[in-house]
């Protein structure tokens, strides 16, 4: 199944790969940085993120990013786990398990996207 | 009759600086799905009203949650790095039948995240 599979599982770590690489730096110093440390106090009043994530195109982004990223994870994770501690035996487990927390953290984003 | 394998001891990553290196980019993807998860939070706070996502900044603008965000930064910028720089070992990109020297497509990945970059903190800092 997993083995049947692996050219989709490739492909989201490759797109998560790179949707990480060109947003992840970015919002992280926005929202993790930048807004709880009270730099540009204009742009992070309650109203004002709340009007920039109700927008379609910021919810799609978002949920493209946050989930793309769960899978990138997913997969390199599965293989660190595999072959850095040199679980190479589990591998099915460790595949499933990786990927089931990906797919949990999908249905997550969607609920919580969804809710915006 | 089966060929002996040795087995693969636990710490061969720590053995080399290649290796170590390795593994430090492979867990770079951890350090961003976390981030990931408190951005999936800040959103569910945001949709809760406007005291929840006060009290959840302020609970990220506590030394810890800033030192994670700071060592998630350094990590994100380290996953980025490393990964336009594969890409043209991946993709091989051919324009009229000649083949895209890698430097240029390094280049304008490079580009591409910085205009991506600044259009996003535009949009979200402009007001």
């Amino acid at each position: 199944m997993i083995h049947r599979t692996e050219p989709l599982w490739w492909l989201l770590f490759a797109a998560g790969g790179s949707a990480a690489a060109v947003l992840a730096p970015v919002l992280i110093l926005l929202t993790g940085i930048a807004a709880p440390a009270g730099w540009f106090p204009q742009a992070f009043p309650y109203e004002h993120v709340r009007a920039l994530v109700s927008h379609p195109v910021t919810r799609l982004v978002l949920f493209g990013v946050i989930v793309l990223s769960f899978f990138h994870w997913a997969h390199r994770f599965r293989y660190t786990l595999a072959e850095g501690l040199a679980l190479k035996r589990a591998w099915l487990p460790v595949a499933v398990v990786c990927y089931a927390a990906a797919i949990a953290g999908t249905v997550s984003a969607a609920v919580v996207i969804l809710k915006l | 009759m089966r060929a002996y394998s040795r087995p693969t001891e636990f710490n061969w990553w720590l053995t080399n600086r290649t290796y170590f290196f390795f593994v430090v980019r492979e867990l770079t993807s951890v350090l961003i799905a976390a981030y990931m998860v408190f951005l999936l939070v800040l959103l569910r706070r945001l949709a809760a009203g406007p005291e929840a996502y006060a009290a959840y900044l302020r609970f990220l603008g506590s030394p810890g949650m800033l030192l994670f965000h700071l060592v998630a930064l350094a990590a994100a910028l380290y996953h980025s790095i490393t990964w336009f720089r594969l890409a043209p070992m991946a993709i091989t990109l051919r324009v009229r039948g000649r083949r895209v020297p890698g430097a240029t497509v390094v280049a304008a990945n490079y580009a591409a995240w910085l205009v991506v970059s600044l259009v996003v903190a535009w949009i979200v800092l402009r007001s």
